[in-house]
């Protein structure tokens, strides 16, 4: 396929060296978005962003416009901005707080004039220290500049926008753990029902918890129209998506892309995005959506990046990182480390997750060590099972969260895809890459 | 032997909150500012903690007692808290924490040999602190920063992909105070205060705080009568 050449929705002021700055930002068109809400109604913000048919971006892909329309109806409510970017391989939103905060300022704000909330907080992974003094940075400017904080613009509507810092718990991505958490609480997930943020959310009450790339997509929305952003893309996948590609690639990075209209091929190999692998290398496996999704092969490259056409071959589009590993990669060492990544980070709460992820660990090791038995293959899948029954894609859930059941989905890939691999280091005791 | 009926201990009787006795004054005064910026106290727990990571470089008992009197809850609530997060150091780390990522899309940049390279060349195991006290060791979950593979962060600032040799000079770096302008000491994570208040309607916000209290009451309740 071609590439397209959408329009930079979320990406227009990259090439900026001052591209944080309120200056900069009101001379690109900045708070033009909030303006043009402002002068509408906020149910007609709403249907705009309806119109759009915006997934929402930080994995699940969730309709903005129809999470929004679930919010119960209460005298308080909250908005909650997820920026606790910790899945595997994904680094969009980094560059979207580091880049261009104020955009997020701007998107968050159209956002809580249309559910008509007072209060947003924006949390940001603790580990983005450079991030969070931009977007606190932004918002001391904003507030400053009158397009937050009360009577924004002269329109009556006041809102109150803080950023709040996490602490390091991958976890917390997990939008009611990110609710526990926001409470000065353990990062533990909420069970769903009842606590479907929507309905009982921050201390109880009605909240909508949006990614921030999701926000981010807002002002461009309201200056240009829903319909112009649902003309790009195709099918449910409307508009750009940022990309964000590494691993064994030359030009590794964040792209803006339209979805579907681009491949998988196209984002690894294209001189002008990826850039193919390194080293004359070819292509071994790559993880499509995060590393809770399942892999996908050479044979599958030309799929497109759209969220229907991803989760038909049996994937997911998830967080919108691809990882691309060549054919000198040992797909144990891999699927490994990505279940030590799940052992490390399970909260605990629930036995599958916490005790399979170890048990999984403990096999995986034993195997990359070359001390694995016959019967560890076997061992694996049934322990699996126990996390996941079926081990398919969807994935069946036992747990509280979906992070159990993320689990299964390498190492149910890695010997499905490279079963002979598991054998040579189990019997041979080594692994056949070194 | 006497008969007695089994009485449990009210939850929090134990700890009558005072006045801060450890954290700075001006520590203080910005602690009060974050809490105000929220419905309920409690949710400024994390922030605050980061606070005195600030002060002290790592989250001291005493540092835990006083966020327990400002937040309202008991020291023990801020260390089962603080203990779920891997930012926030109960024991004591180096002036600068060092974490190298060896998750998959760094994995697959060398970041196992980088940090095995990081081991040797400082002479501790990922979790140690040189003898100096300069540098702790971290191996680190994915940092959203994987195009700059393998990925180093020092106190939460990036610092781009590192080889063994560049990372050897990074830590002389460190190690000199050449770096000290763009990366703080552990701890000090926002240098950016807030410069507003809350500036809702105080009527909006007398509401959200009426209901936030309510649903933790509520809480506390069900928490009191044990598991129905």
């Amino acid at each position: 396929m071609a590439i397209t050449q959408p329009p930079k929705i979320v990406t227009s002021r990259m090439g900026y060296d001052d591209s944080y700055t309120l200056e900069r930002y009101l001379a690109t068109g900045g708070y033009d978005g909030l303006r043009a809400a402002l002068a509408r109604t906020p149910e007609a913000v709403a249907a705009e962003v309806d119109a759009a048919s915006l997934l929402g971006r930080g994995g699940a892909g969730f309709p903005a416009g129809r999470k929004w329309s679930m919010l119960r109806k209460n005298p308080v409510t909250y908005l909650v901005v997820n920026g606790d970017e910790s899945e595997p391989a994904t680094f969009k939103d980094h560059l979207l707080v580091e880049r261009d905060p104020h955009q997020l300022v701007e998107g968050v704000v159209i956002a809580a004039y249309a559910l008509q909330v007072s209060r947003v907080f924006i949390f940001l992974r603790g580990e983005f220290a450079l991030g969070l003094e931009r977007v606190q940075s932004a918002l001391n400017d904003a507030y400053a500049h009158g397009a937050v904080g009360r009577d924004i613009f002269g329109s009556g509507f006041s809102v109150d926008v803080v950023v709040h810092p996490g602490a390091g718990a991958y976890i917390c991505g997990e939008e009611t753990a990110l609710l526990e958490s926001l409470e000065g609480k353990r990062g533990f997930p909420r069970i769903k029902p009842p606590f479907f943020p929507a309905a009982i959310g921050l201390y109880g009450d009605p909240t909508v918890v949006n990614n921030v790339e999701t926000m981010s997509n807002l002002p461009w929305i309201m200056t240009n129209g829903g319909a112009a952003f649902a003309a790009l893309g195709g099918g449910r996948s409307t508009g750009t998506r940022l990309f964000a590609l590494a691993g064994h690639v030359a030009n590794p990075g964040v792209f803006e892309l339209e979805m579907v209209k681009t491949t998988f091929d196209d984002l690894i190999n294209a001189p002008v995005l990826g850039g193919g692998i390194p080293h004359g290398r070819g292509l071994k496996a790559f993880i499509p959506g995060g590393v809770s999704a399942p892999w996908f092969g050479p044979d599958q490259i030309d799929l497109p990046l759209g969220q229907d056409e991803v989760a038909e071959a049996g994937s997911m589009l998830g967080s919108g990182s691809v990882v691309v590993m060549d054919d000198h990669t040992c797909a144990v060492r891999a699927a490994w480390r990505i279940t030590k990544f799940f052992s490390r980070e399970s909260c605990g709460q629930c036995t599958p997750c916490r005790e399979g992820s170890g048990w999984l660990e403990r096999i995986m090791d034993r195997i990359e060590r070359g001390q694995g038995r016959e019967e560890d293959l076997d061992l694996l899948m049934d322990a699996c099972d126990n996390i996941s029954p079926g081990v398919a894609w969807p994935p069946q859930q036992t747990t509280i969260c979906v992070l159990g059941p993320s689990i299964p989905s390498s190492i149910s890939s890695a010997i499905t895809m490279f079963r002979d691999e598991f054998l040579v280091h189990i019997k041979e005791g080594g692994c056949p890459y070194g | 032997m006497t008969e007695s009926t089994p009485v449990a201990p009210p939850r929090r009787a134990a700890f009558a909150p005072a006045a801060p006795t450890h954290l700075s004054a001006d520590v203080v005064a910005r602690a009060h500012e974050l809490i105000a910026l929220y419905p309920e106290p409690r949710s400024a727990l994390i922030p605050l903690c980061h606070l005195a990571q600030e002060q002290d470089g790592w989250l001291t008992p005493e540092a835990m007692v006083d966020i327990a009197g400002l937040v309202g809850v008991t020291p023990g609530e801020v260390l089962g808290t603080a203990s779920f997060y891997d930012m926030l150091h109960t024991e004591p780390v180096g002036k600068h924490v060092v974490a190298v990522c060896t998750n998959i899309a760094c994995l697959l940049g060398g970041a196992a040999e980088l940090l095995e390279h990081a081991e040797h060349s400082l002479g501790v195991g990922a979790g140690g602190t040189t003898a100096d006290g300069a540098i702790t060791l971290e191996e680190a979950e994915c940092l959203a920063d994987c195009d700059r593979a393998p990925c180093v962060q020092v106190n939460h600032r990036y610092v781009g992909a590192q080889t063994p040799e560049s990372f050897d000079q990074l830590v002389g770096d460190l190690r000199s105070g050449a770096r000290d302008a763009e990366i703080p000491p552990h701890g000090t994570l926002i240098r950016v205060r807030r410069t507003t208040g809350i500036e809702a309607d105080p009527a909006v916000v007398a509401e959200e705080r009426r209901t936030a209290a309510e649903a933790r009451a509520a809480r506390e309740a069900a928490a009191e009568g044990g598991v129905s």
